[in-house]
């Protein structure tokens, strides 16, 4: 029904819908309490103007029951909207399980994304239709955010960590991509556009073009050529922990604590081994800190991320070794 | 209360009480420094409104065809750094709090009068960095400094600027500082709690921020010129830091910063809608209690500028929910003002107009900053121009709409003079229109897509664009006439009496200008606040 | 803008009464306390986030640190806290050159706690323990240990500066306490960089624990 309203952006992913819901119920309260209170303005400095010179008003008690109406009503909307904004944050922020996991790496001033099949692109991103396709994301250098005002959503793009966002389109076409948070020079022409095709062009549109080695299989040559494989194997783990089903499980470190093992313990674990020790094992693994760039770091870890749905699928069907590993099945 | 004689044309008064640049530059009379201030912050405000002018100009078109990109970007940086720390920050409470105060208690003068007076060079000094930085070539970070940008990457005078800032923050503590103690310790016999003026309550609530803020900002502007000057990491991910630290440090301050703009202007709308309705306010502990509850909560919600800057979900829900506490107390203020022109004797004059004009303005600005701390809502519109449109109508539509109003109101006490009702009125009405017509649209911009701090934008944005750069043409207008009138008035304006406007106050008792201290009999209040009742009665009996 | 007639020497002209000079002043200090508080603050918020996040390597850059001389400074500044307290109490009771005596030591105890700071200072240089492109660590918690080091720097250094600025107002205070500018009605400035004084050494109270003491029970 907004549809033909201009001054709103298209809604093609499956939450602009929700976004532009609550904002125009939003809108729709604040346009009501907004000329309530202009109206009653208006109304009294007319009503009430000052009609001799010496005239005084005539003051009245205030009410107290009258402090409490005007405080509690406008508490119990506004909670009210902060329960229906929590809602559709969290499900901005929560990716589903199906989702589809892209990397995109910022720097200033240009977006670079890799699809999971090993397709690179700067600026644009080709995405399919009806998928849910969930974003890793990393800075190179300072503050970016990733926003794409067609689907509604914003995520801060922090350089030393990943932040990651999700979205299904819903509508075919060619939308905006912008950087939302400043970033220097630049910073108004970093951007691009979101190209959603139907799936089916959109394996075309993979087709035709030279793939390269797909993101696990980058990830798997990488773990070789930097020699993680010579510690941390999958049959041993008396030098290092065995790393495969070990994302989305929790760890324990030396000396107290645990954590869900996530992208972001990896590339802590990557970058600064000694920051969070597991149990039982030695610092001896040195830090990759500047030997390896964002994207191939994002490669890496998505390469330990398959191992995980290996490892639960198949048991460990991996290159280096075919052996049964005891890694601690989930069931 | 005392009888005031008014010998309107030779008596003495602080302004001709002594003459010289000397008489000046070291005084320790609350009123002169605050004459001072008036005119430093108004240089300041020229300054910005020029920057804001260029900026207007550029983005007329979707291309960024007049000034570079890296220009532009100094261009808004200095735009805001002055505009926030030069200009809204000190200019109700440093001139008009310091003027009215020890007035509106019954005090010759603040608690510090050295400390005052070195505020304001301490303020100068400040601001002398910060130009230095723009002759300088300006410094393109925002005025956020967001790091690692502020503090690795930017290649500009980014230390200067901070520095600046940390001066200056210096200066609006002092002014916290005094006056803090001023109304603690220095208040007229029988002037209890509850009988003080709401501009004064507005001003604790305000003088509270400043010392418990200022000092966290300052240490994170400190540690970014560390990390530029000797290299240490405490920011910089690549040195082991944390960029995101940053932004809580800076937001811990400068959100409750805004209210530091925005709640003196709060308290000179609760004194102008009683004055110009004769009439006690309504709920007058509800309005002054207000302005603690909004100075305190004011310090829980900074993390919802954070939203979408990898917080966790969790720290969102926090800091969405305390977000829409802090607009409770903001809605009470407006519906007890609304409540006071109700059976009020309401006049039309030039400062209730701004008045009037603040309570719409300021009721846009609140409503669509409890949209944006809706989550849902904010991640679409957090930094676009839906935020700018949002701010300027608190800082420009709240914060100088209540400056402006209360320059009006008390400038024949300040000045002993009046000025063109005329011109005045004119003025208020294009500034009313002309910032309507500039930042409505920008609402509209923000909601379409168009993030803040771009130099060119896409072609579809365009139409709205022209308009708010045709609204600014209206509203630059309309800050122009009473920079011409006032002056005017100050040679050639009609003598003022002591209370042209029949309203209640300590202030109103003095004559105008005021003498240099202040009052000539010490003053004792035996009413309520606001009584226009007793008021009455007092003149028909005398 | 002389004081009136009836005003009493040493008593501002907008002030009616000593007592009510007194209470501003008192008040005027504290509140001013409650701002260096917000400002160390942001320092220590600083150092529980990143000891939150790097325990094992603040505790290697807390060994580090030379306990013996932070446990003689940690004294010597409790030391100074008594002189400027007694400092406080002889101008109370209107003894002049106690309140110059005991002021003068309250500096020379101030010296020493610099002077020892120096020696740490420098020998952090020489182990090339001081954060920038010296900096020097073996071992994979460099940049924990750098961190460590920052935050040790800019607390330490700004809690100096802090006691250097004291000892110059302490100065001055001492020429105008022999000048005879103090009675026991009106030594606001007395009390009030004696409440300042305490609350530079409340925070090296806090600095103490955090930076030399914390972890090292921690065997690396």
């Amino acid at each position: 029904m907004w549809k033909n309203v201009p001054f709103f952006p298209e809604q093609a992913s499956t939450l602009a819908g929700e976004v532009d819901a609550l904002y125009f119920t939003f809108l729709g309260i604040s346009v009501f309490f907004g000329l309530l209170v202009a109206g009653l303005v208006v109304f009294f400095a007319i009503r009430f103007r000052r009609r001799s010179e010496d005239e005084i008003g005539r003051p009245e008690k205030a009410g107290i029951w009258l402090e409490i109406i005007w405080s509690v009503i406008p508490l119990a909307i506004l909670l009210a909207m902060f329960a229906w904004g929590a809602k559709v944050y969290v499900q901005a922020f929560r990716p589903p399980g199906n989702a589809i996991e892209y990397f995109v790496t910022a720097k200033q001033w240009m977006w670079k994304f890799q699809h999971p099949q090993g397709n690179r692109e700067i600026n644009n991103l080709h995405v399919p239709l009806g998928q849910p396709i969930r974003l890793t994301m990393t800075s190179e250098d300072v503050i970016h955010s990733f926003f794409v005002p067609a689907f509604r959503v914003k995520a801060d793009v922090l350089p030393g960590r990943y932040t990651t966002v999700w979205f299904e389109a819903s509508k075919v076409g060619t939308f905006h991509l912008f950087c939302a948070e400043y970033c220097g020079a630049e910073h108004s022409m970093m951007g691009g556009s979101i190209i959603v095709m139907e799936p089916a062009d959109y394996e075309m549109w993979l087709a035709g073009r030279d793939s390269g080695p797909s993101v696990i299989a980058s990830g798997e040559e990488l773990f070789k050529l930097k020699a993680c494989n010579t510690c941390h194997r999958s049959d041993s783990a008396t030098l290092a922990p065995i790393l495969h089903g070990v994302f989305g499980e929790e760890v324990e470190f030396e000396g107290g604590g645990t954590q869900i093992v996530d992208e972001n313990y990896l590339r802590e674990s990557i970058m600064n081994p000694t920051a969070k020790l597991v149990k039982g094992y030695k610092p001896l693994m040195p830090t990759y800190k500047g030997q390896m760039t964002e994207d191939e770091v994002l490669q890496l870890i998505g390469y330990i991320k398959s191992l995980a749905s290996d490892a639960k699928e198949d048991h460990g069907a991996v290159s280096d070794s075919s052996s049964p590993d005891p890694v601690p099945d989930e069931g | 209360m005392s009888v005031t004689v008014t010998t309107p044309a030779r008596r003495k008064n602080y302004l001709n009480a002594d003459y010289g640049i000397k008489s000046w530059l070291l005084t320790q009379d609350h009123k002169r420094i605050a004459i001072l201030y008036l005119v430093s912050i108004t240089f300041f405000f020229v300054l910005g409104g020029v920057m804001a002018a260029l900026i207007r100009v550029e983005l007329a078109t979707p291309l960024g065809d007049m000034v570079e990109p890296d220009t532009y970007n100094r261009l808004f940086t200095a735009h805001g750094v002055v505009m926030v720390f030069l200009f809204l920050i000190p200019s109700i409470p440093a001139v008009l709090g310091n003027f009215l105060i020890p007035l509106m208690i019954g005090a010759k003068d603040l608690a510090f009068p050295k400390l005052n007076l070195g505020s304001w060079y301490v303020y100068n000094l400040g601001a002398i960095l910060m130009v230095a930085a723009l002759l300088r070539g300006g410094t393109d970070t925002g005025w956020t400094f967001y790091t690692p940008y502020s503090s690795t990457f930017a290649d500009s005078e980014v230390i200067l600027t901070a520095l600046g800032a940390f001066v200056v923050g210096f200066s609006s503590i002092m002014t916290g500082l005094n006056f803090i103690v001023t109304i603690h310790r220095m208040r007229a016999p029988g002037l209890t709690w509850f009988r003080l003026p709401l501009f004064v309550w507005a001003h604790y609530g305000t003088s509270l921020i400043q010392i418990l803020g200022t000092p966290v900002v300052a240490i994170a502007i400190l540690l970014v010129a560390a990390e530029r000057l000797l290299h240490i990491g405490i920011f910089d991910p690549a040195l082991g830091g944390d960029p995101v630290l940053f932004q809580h440090l800076f937001w811990f301050y400068s959100h409750p910063a805004v209210y530091i703009m925005i709640l003196p202007s709060m308290g000179v709308i609760s004194e102008l809608i009683t004055a110009f309705s004769r009439k006690r306010i309504f709920g007058y502990k509800f309005v002054a209690f207000s302005s603690l509850a909004i100075a305190v909560l004011g310090f829980l919600v900074w993390g919802h500028h954070l939203f979408v800057s990898s917080q966790s979900i969790y720290a969102g829900l926090i800091f969405s929910v305390l977000s829409m506490l802090v607009a409770v107390p903001s809605a009470v203020k407006v519906f007890n003002w609304t409540a006071t022109l109700y059976q009020g004797s309401i006049s039309w004059q030039t400062p209730m107009i701004y008045a009037l004009g603040f309570i719409g303005l300021f009721v846009v600005g609140g409503l669509t900053g409890t949209m944006l701390a809706t989550l849902g809502i904010d991640m679409h519109v957090h930094d676009t121009y839906f935020v700018v449109a949002h701010f300027h109508y608190i800082m420009v539509g709240g914060a100088i709409m209540g400056y402006l109003g209360g320059l009006h109101f008390w400038w024949p006490k300040i000045t002993g003079r009046l000025y063109s009702v005329f011109w005045s009125k004119i003025s208020a009405g294009l500034i009313f229109v002309g910032f309507n017509l500039t930042f409505f649209p920008q609402f509209l911009l923000g909601y379409m897509g168009m993030p803040r701090r771009y130099h060119s934008y896409p072609e579809e944005f365009q139409i709205l664009n022209v308009l708010s750069s045709a609204g600014a043409t209206i509203l630059g207008l309309g800050y122009l006439l009473p920079l011409i009138y006032f002056t005017w008035s100050m040679r050639y304006g009609e003598r003022a009496s002591d209370n042209p406007w029949g309203a209640y106050g300590l202030e109103w008792e003095t004559s105008s200008p005021p003498p240099t201290l202040n009052f000539d009999e010490p003053p004792v209040v035996t009413t309520e606040a606001y009584d226009y009742l007793a008021m009455r009665d007092k003149k028909t009996a005398a | 803008m002389q004081g009136e007639s009836s005003h009493s020497w040493g008593l501002a002209h907008h002030f009616d009464s000593f007592d009510q000079q007194r209470e501003a002043s008192n008040l005027g200090m504290w509140v001013f306390l409650v701002t260096e508080i917000m400002f160390f603050g942001g320092l220590f918020t600083a150092y529980v986030v990143y000891r939150s996040g790097q325990g094992a390597a603040f505790a290697l850059g807390s060994h580090e640190l030379d306990i013996t001389l932070g446990a003689i400074n940690t004294a010597v500044l409790i030391g100074s806290s008594l002189t400027m307290a007694l400092a406080v109490w002889a101008a109370q009771t209107g003894r002049r050159k106690a309140i110059v005596g005991f002021i003068l030591a309250t500096i020379l105890l101030g010296g020493v706690f610099l002077g020892i700071k120096v020696v740490e200072y420098s020998a952090k240089f020489e182990h090339h323990l001081v954060p920038g492109p010296n900096f020097h660590w073996n071992g994979p918690e460099a940049p924990g240990v750098e961190m460590f080091f920052n935050l040790y720097f800019l607390m330490t250094g700004l809690h100096a500066a802090h006691m250097v600025i004291g000892m110059g107002i302490l100065l001055v205070v001492a020429i105008l306490a022999w000048r005879g500018a103090f009675s026991p009605e009106n030594h606001n400035l007395v009390e009030g960089i004696g409440l300042y004084w305490h609350f530079v050494d409340i925070v090296w109270i806090f600095l103490f624990p955090l930076l030399y003491l914390l972890g090292r029970n921690i065997q690396v």
